[in-house]
């Protein structure tokens, strides 16, 4: 049966929840995309303008200064590239230790399973802290390298059972026919198990990925020399220290006018920072759906 | 990430546990056999646990010394409980504890139900592309990062920004301690609530379709589909992410709370965790910070389990 109703043929009250209930929908939208589109719109007009009338689509007031300006700036390039350094080496590692760690965790037969769980579950709910996780990094010599950003927190528990509930609706018979044919746990790991998990690799890859690309915290506290920030510690100098990079409004001689294009070098930059990640998301769609269906199903 | 806990450790799991006939083997013949599980599989995983998680629990330790970096935690004077009376008699410490409890409460209160309202909505939406569209652009703000938000914020509601001039008013927003909590709470319902719609919209789609058919058939409004289709689908999901949230009440994040700081808001935007990174990291206070520290996670735990408990108990003993 079609479970689709028209709208003429519904009660008062369908149609009152119904209207109000996308009426809500279109406010929600309309409040994500409207900053956004004025963001970008803002971004391109004439700082003087800007800034007494407002945006205006007069596009003879239009400029791409302020994008010519943060182009050339060289910090925001170091930024980049350390970013993407430090998300790949994390999700490199993260995953990996991650995707290994969950194999014996899904086996029923795993000897020590329990202790694991207990040794793994508790760090869920209880930690060290901010000071003491600062001096151990310390007393390790990590401090001012990457490896504080990316190993510390590289094994994720919630992302540990996300992989172990999918490798459980793996069907059982795939690893009996692996060890019937002789081949190890790494083997069966590697070249049966694998191969059939993309779907739960792809959305862990993302969300770390994501995750190390967006952070501030650890490199604030771990990083100090200007050589090694990532893009966001260049981006909370500009945004939210309102500290241009000198080299991008050095040139102009009043105040006034540094100020307003300090304002302006803000929205090209919050655009091309966020370009990237929100070019690439929607070709991870497809996988977000598949991956919440693995932790919710065996939730 | 907040999407990562739909998993919660399975029950049904532990209990269908097989009883193998061969398991009369000891540890060690199984050991032997499965080498690789122990040194290959959840060796680096277990090395990394124990040393950046266990070592540092060690660490708390400072919490009741007077501790001296150069010293060490041996040769550091212990002072029992100093540090924690210096904080709980400090006059700030009500305020620091009222700003966390008030930013994540009134956070869980307004937060909690929009995801759960967008599933519901879309998930009634008869047209996919539509659906699909309109996802795409409630997950979007999840991939800005907390900076760009924030820098976001502090555009649109500056002095001569798009707000006030829609309003022709010229409020200073960010230097307002009333208006802390509200941009806050508001920005982060804007960036986290169409993402966090997910797991709902995905639970819902495991709704029984012939349930749905046959309430359609009965003449049943969509208030009482709603009701009796939808709700049932996603009611456990909504107390496991209850008990989450609300479990992590004193977790609330240092990002986000102190790239929306300022001077002025700084009344009601201090919360513990820009207290503990001020006064550790910024003015070394190592000990008090680390006793402060803790305060938080031991009551964070309690908080974790009391919800857990209560939430089971009207939940007909269903808890994590």
């Amino acid at each position: 049966m079609n479970t689709k109703t028209s709208f003429k043929k519904m009660c008062v009250a369908d149609k009152a929840i119904t209207l109000v209930g996308n009426l809500f929908l279109i406010l929600f939208v309309a409040a994500i995309v409207l900053p956004l589109i004025y963001i970008v719109v803002a971004s391109f007009i004439d700082p003087v303008v800007l800034n007494n009338k407002g945006i205006t689509f007069d596009f003879s007031k239009w400029t791409t200064t302020a994008y010519e300006r943060v182009i050339e700036n060289s910090q925001i390039w170091i930024g980049f590239r350390n970013a993407l350094v430090y998300s790949v080496v994390f999700t490199a590692i993260s995953v990996f230790v991650t995707l290994l760690c969950a194999y014996p965790m899904s086996r029923a037969d795993f000897r020590g399973k329990g202790f694991f769980k207990v040794v793994f579950y508790i760090t869920m709910f209880f930690g060290g802290g901010l000071i003491p996780t600062y001096l151990l990094i310390s007393d390790l010599g990590m401090l001012n390298t990457m490896w504080a950003l990316v190993i510390p927190g590289a094994f994720s528990v919630w992302n540990m059972i996300i992989a172990r509930s999918y490798y459980q609706g793996i069907p059982k018979e795939l690893q009996e026919a692996a060890s019937v044919d002789g081949a190890d746990d790494l083997t069966f790991f590697f070249k049966v198990l694998l191969p059939v998990c993309k779907p739960v690799i792809a959305v862990l890859i993302l969300w770390q990925f994501v995750g190390m690309w967006n952070s501030y915290f650890d490199a604030l506290i771990y990083l100090s020399s200007d050589a090694k920030q990532p893009l966001q510690l260049v981006l909370r100098a500009i945004l939210i220290q309102n500290q241009p990079q000198s080299g991008m409004i050095a040139d102009i001689q009043s105040t006034a006018a540094r100020a307003q294009l300090g304002e302006l070098l803000k929205y090209a930059t919050i655009i091309i920072s966020s370009v990237p990640l929100l070019v690439m998301f929607p070709f991870f769609q497809k996988y977000f759906d598949a991956g919440i269906m693995v932790g919710s199903v065996k939730g | 990430m907040s999407v990562a806990e739909v998993t919660i450790p399975t029950k049904p799991i532990a209990k269908a546990k097989p009883m193998n006939i061969k398991r009369k083997e000891s540890f060690f013949q199984y050991a032997r056999k499965h080498w690789q599980l122990y040194a290959i599989f959840i060796m680096p995983a277990f090395l990394l646990t124990v040393i950046f998680k266990y070592i540092p629990m060690g660490g708390i330790l400072i919490a009741f010394q007077d501790f001296n970096p150069i010293k060490g935690i041996l040769g550091s004077k212990w002072i029992g409980f100093e540090n924690f009376t210096r904080f709980l008699n400090s006059p700030d410490f009500m305020n620091y504890l009222a700003n966390t409890l008030k930013l994540s409460i009134y956070g869980l209160i307004w937060g909690f139900p929009v995801p759960i309202i967008l599933a519901l909505l879309l998930n009634r939406l008869q047209n996919r592309k539509l659906k699909s569209g309109i996802q795409m652009i409630l997950y979007m703000p999840n991939f800005i990062s907390v900076i760009v938000l924030c820098g976001m914020v502090r555009i649109l509601l500056s002095v001569n920004g798009p707000i006030n001039m829609l309003f022709h008013s010229s409020l200073n927003f960010m230097t307002m301690p009333e208006a802390f909590r509200s941009i806050y709470i508001i920005s982060g319902i804007w960036q986290g609530a169409g993402w966090a719609s997910i797991m709902y919209t995905a639970s819902l789609s495991n709704a029984s379709h012939e349930l749905k058919e046959a309430a359609i058939i009965d003449g049943a409004n969509i208030w009482q589909q709603m009701k009796v289709v939808d709700w049932p689908a996603i009611k456990d999901m909504v107390v496991i992410q209850f008990i989450l949230s609300a479990g992590n009440i004193m977790s609330i994040g240092f990002e986000k709370a102190y790239a929306l700081q300022t001077d002025l808001n700084i009344h009601s935007s201090e919360i513990i965790a820009t207290y503990v990174y001020k006064k550790g990291l910024l003015e070394g206070d190592y000990s008090f910070s680390t006793a402060v520290g803790l305060f938080n996670t031991v009551i964070n735990v309690i908080l974790l389990v009391v919800v857990n408990k209560v939430v089971s108990k009207m939940n007909d003993g269903q808890g994590i």
